[in-house]
């Protein structure tokens, strides 16, 4: 289930520009990495005043186009022109003096400098002596700042202070002080909260009214829809499609981008609910979140929507016994559980999938089959002495049934894709048989494919009687997979509703605490 | 549209290289070759070399060490480090001195050596797991601390009179020219490769050095872990100085000085990465052997020992380099 297009953009502001002259375009660019094609022949044209979206599953090369535009890689083929003329771009520097410049997911700016000094990082002004002019840089910094609201931001706090949503803004800033033309944004939206991604999109429409040539790499169609313009697709490596989104259904463009019809994503189920097994009653925690009380029952799916920071997260780390809580009590099956450590919770069949799956969920140096065997190494071994046959046996049960794609169970799994690593951690947690699974955003930044494996993979699971806990900003995964849908604000459960006929709406005003 | 195709269900192989092609192309293997050169060498550099009872007083440059590098491999792999272990052996060493002055016998002696590394090592282990402290600043604390005691307790003085079956452990023969410090160090490696490559204790090791945040959420009691690892090597270091203090007959509170850094080196040459997450047994054993063969080829040509420290610190240098330039090597031709 996808959102409808944003209504209020106007359609022939889009279709009138576009046949103004590309600020940028690239034509037959390849790219190629030792056993991978990354790009093949690719184009793309990026106007002034407009925004592109750039769309496409995971590793179909947009980071790569990135890195050459940015001149980190260099093409092996193709051509790059701006404003007409051929341009290389050799290095970082030469990107720079082209006037491209990038905000990326998790922005690259330095911590331990003041705004003011990020923003006119290598464009310092100077003094007669040659000396960075300190006042003057403050000033003009204060003056960038306040073109894009952005008042709040001291232009001497140092950025390590500052959240995200504040050091895209200086990295915006920054952009503006360069005056950059040509503005890359890579999932910018992706650690923000809603509200931070509606304040970005005011800038970005402010870029755009400065005539600036904005490409916007995003997974997500209802941020595509609401900001860009024109699309282009990327498939594989190849350019598959591009056009003015006005034009084009999201139907259309998800097709493009995979090859199939939209609704297979979500598996369809017959869901065969038992009863309560895992009670959580009244649990607290002193900062992250108070007065919890929920009950997740047999072969239920029970989705977890909030903002970013409203303490899903945290409340599961904590059933999960990673943290402890203040008051309250956990109890599976009748019997009351207090697990002091993962262990514990391991132990009585609650296993937590985290979020961050490169710090928390995978341990990159140990092969696949190390990985998957981790949590369960006590039923694998022997008093303490390791069986690897026995090893080699569960891990392949729990991969194949995720359709891992991998050359050898003994591979290391940082060698995989995001999608493969992200079933390796689940096969890893599926492994202990468990009776109730918490996953954590588990399909955060991978791509479609591996999406729709894991969903199906999902509704197997509670087909065969298992309880899962799933926690996700992603409004059509929550209304697509849940059977119920608990809303959390600022630590607290504010909601608990069916998933019949729940609209997307209604769960987004509960989260973000809108009455009207 | 390969990738549809590829939907064709597939059983991925265990391994995709044998064992036997692994071991061929190891870090282990490349020290099997260097220390087999550095043995050539040897004999031809001097004639008293290939000799038995020559090839025996070298296994003693490094038995002691090398003890204590079986366990500080473990500590290096987990991501933890330990640099007080020389000055451990000090304590131990002036702690037995004492109790011989009190007219403790052999085998109290013994209890005492390893008592008190084990207790350094707990120490240790509690500084870092509990309080949270990076394990390289806790322990160049401590070496401080415990050599400190040793030279309060001793100052210019050495302790002697250690009684005559205590000098079994330092001077002994097990049998004809092997001696019990060469049984001890090569019994206590196959309980180290066993503990570290066929136990899951061992993975677990292995797992926390990787990325102790992940082995964390797995369910695996990390500061436990580490705990223990400091435990061990304070108490190998203890085994350590009952050998030494043995060989020597004495104490004085410089005891030892400076043998952290042969042990690193030992380590890191063996092929565990300094940062944690790799390495292995074999290879710290054949490191041992090479730095003992090294350390003995060059005292029989008469080098003198300041140049076989300045030998033992360019060592460590490139053997913590080398991996590092390889991989930039590697990354520019690909």
């Amino acid at each position: 289930m996808l959102h409808p297009p944003h209504p209020a953009k106007p359609v022939c502001d889009a279709s009138r520009k576009g046949d103004g002259a590309p600020l940028l375009t690239l034509s037959g660019i390849s790219k190629s990495f030792p056993g991978v094609r990354a790009l093949a022949g690719v184009s793309l044209s990026l106007y002034p005043g407009e925004v592109t979206a750039l769309v496409g599953e995971n590793g179909a090369g947009e980071s790569t186009l990135v890195k050459i535009l940015t001149g980190i890689h260099q093409p092996d083929q193709g051509e790059i022109r701006i404003a007409g003329k051929s341009v290389t771009l050799p290095t970082a520097h030469a990107a720079f003096e082209n006037g491209i410049t990038a905000i990326h997911q998790e922005t690259v700016l330095f911590d331990h400098l003041t705004v003011a000094e990020n923003i006119f990082l290598g464009h310092a002004p100077r003094t007669r002596f040659g000396t960075i002019d300190r006042r003057a840089m403050r000033a003009n910094a204060r003056e960038v700042l306040d073109t894009l609201g952005a008042g709040h931001i001291d232009p001497d706090a140092h950025l390590a202070e500052l959240g995200i949503a504040n050091k895209h803004l200086v990295a915006i800033a920054r952009a503006m002080s360069i005056d950059a033309r040509i503005v890359i944004m890579d999932e910018p939206t992706a650690a923000l909260s809603t509200k931070e991604i509606e304040e970005l999109f005011l800038l970005i429409e402010f870029l755009r009214s400065e005539g600036k040539a904005i490409l916007f790499i995003s997974h997500k169609f209802d941020e595509i829809y609401r900001i860009a313009d024109r699309y282009t697709v990327f498939r594989d490596g190849q350019m598959v499609g591009e056009g003015v989104l006005a034009d084009t259904t999201q139907g259309e463009l998800v097709r493009m981008m995979v090859g199939r019809e939209v609704d297979q994503i979500f598996p369809k189920r017959q869901p065969n609910i038992g009863e309560p097994l895992l009670t959580v009653a009244a649990l607290s925690h002193p900062t992250e979140f108070e007065d919890i009380s929920f009950e997740l029952r047999e072969g239920e799916i029970l989705g977890f929507y909030g903002l970013v920071g409203a303490g899903r997260s945290e409340l599961m780390q904590a059933i999960a016994g990673m943290t402890r809580p203040s008051r309250g009590s956990i109890s599976l099956g009748g019997r009351n559980i207090a697990p002091k450590s993962s262990a514990d919770a391991i132990r009585a069949g609650i296993v937590y999938v985290p979020e961050e799956r490169g710090r928390q969920g995978i341990i990159i140096g140990l092969p696949i089959f190390q990985n998957v065997s981790l949590p369960s190494l006590a039923r694998t071994s022997r008093s303490g002495l390791l069986r690897t046959a026995k090893e080699f046996r569960l891990t392949r049960t729990y991969t194949g049934r995720l359709d891992l794609r991998a050359a050898s169970l003994s591979q290391d799994v940082g060698t995989l894709s995001g999608g493969n690593q992200q079933k390796v951690v689940i096969a890893k947690w599926l492994a202990t048989e468990p009776r109730v699974i918490i996953l954590d955003e588990p399909t955060k930044g991978i791509d479609i494919g591996s999406k729709a494996a894991v969903h199906a993979f999902m509704a197997e699971l509670v087909a065969e009687g298992l309880s899962v806990v799933m926690v996700s900003s992603e409004l059509p995964e929550i209304l697509g997979m849940s059977d119920r849908v608990a809303v959390m604000r600022e630590g607290r459960l504010v909601a608990i509703r069916d998933n019949d006929g729940l609209d997307p709406e209604t769960l987004v005003k509960l989260a973000a605490g809108v009455t009207a | 549209m390969t990738s549809d195709t590829a939907n064709t269900l597939q059983r991925i192989p265990d391994r995709l290289d044998t064992p036997f092609r692994n071991a061929l192309f190891s870090w282990e293997m490349l020290l099997v070759i260097v220390a087999l050169a550095i043995f050539i060498i040897n004999s031809f550099a001097s004639p008293y070399f290939l000799n038995a009872w020559s090839l025996s007083d070298l296994t003693f440059n490094f038995t002691e060490k090398g003890l204590i590098a079986l366990a500080m491999a473990l500590l290096i792999i987990s991501g933890e480090i330990d640099l007080s272990v020389a000055a451990i052996i000090a304590l131990a060493s002036t702690m037995m001195g004492m109790a011989v002055q009190a007219g403790a016998d052999t085998p109290l002696l013994v209890l005492i050596g390893v008592g008190v590394g084990l207790l350094c090592g707990a120490f240790n282990g509690l500084l870092v797991t509990r309080l949270g402290l990076p394990s390289i600043v806790v322990t160049i604390g401590t070496m401080s601390l415990f050599r400190g005691i040793a030279y309060i307790i001793l100052g210019d003085e050495a302790y002697k009179g250690y009684p005559s079956s205590f000098a079994f452990f330092g001077q002994g023969y097990v049998w004809w020219v092997i001696s019990f410090e060469l049984v001890l160090f090569l019994a206590a490696a196959i309980v180290f490769w066993f503990l570290l490559h066929r136990t899951s204790f061992g993975r677990t090791v292995y797992a926390i050095g990787n990325n102790p945040v992940a082995a964390a959420f797995s369910g695996i009691r990390v500061e436990r872990v580490k705990f223990i690892l400091f435990c061990l090597t304070g108490l190998m270091a203890g085994i350590a100085s009952v050998l030494l203090t043995s060989r020597l007959a004495s104490t004085r509170p410089s005891i030892a000085y400076g043998y952290e850094l042969e042990v690193i080196t030992m380590v890191v040459l063996g092929g565990v990465a300094i940062l944690g997450g790799a390495g292995s047994i074999p290879g710290v054993v054949l490191a041992a052997f090479i730095m003992g063969l090294v350390t003995f080829g060059l005292g029989l040509v008469n080098v003198p020992g300041i140049v076989m420290s300045i030998f033992t610190g360019l060592l460590l240098i490139v053997v913590i380099a080398l991996p590092i330039i390889w991989n930039r090597i590697r990354h520019k031709s690909a």
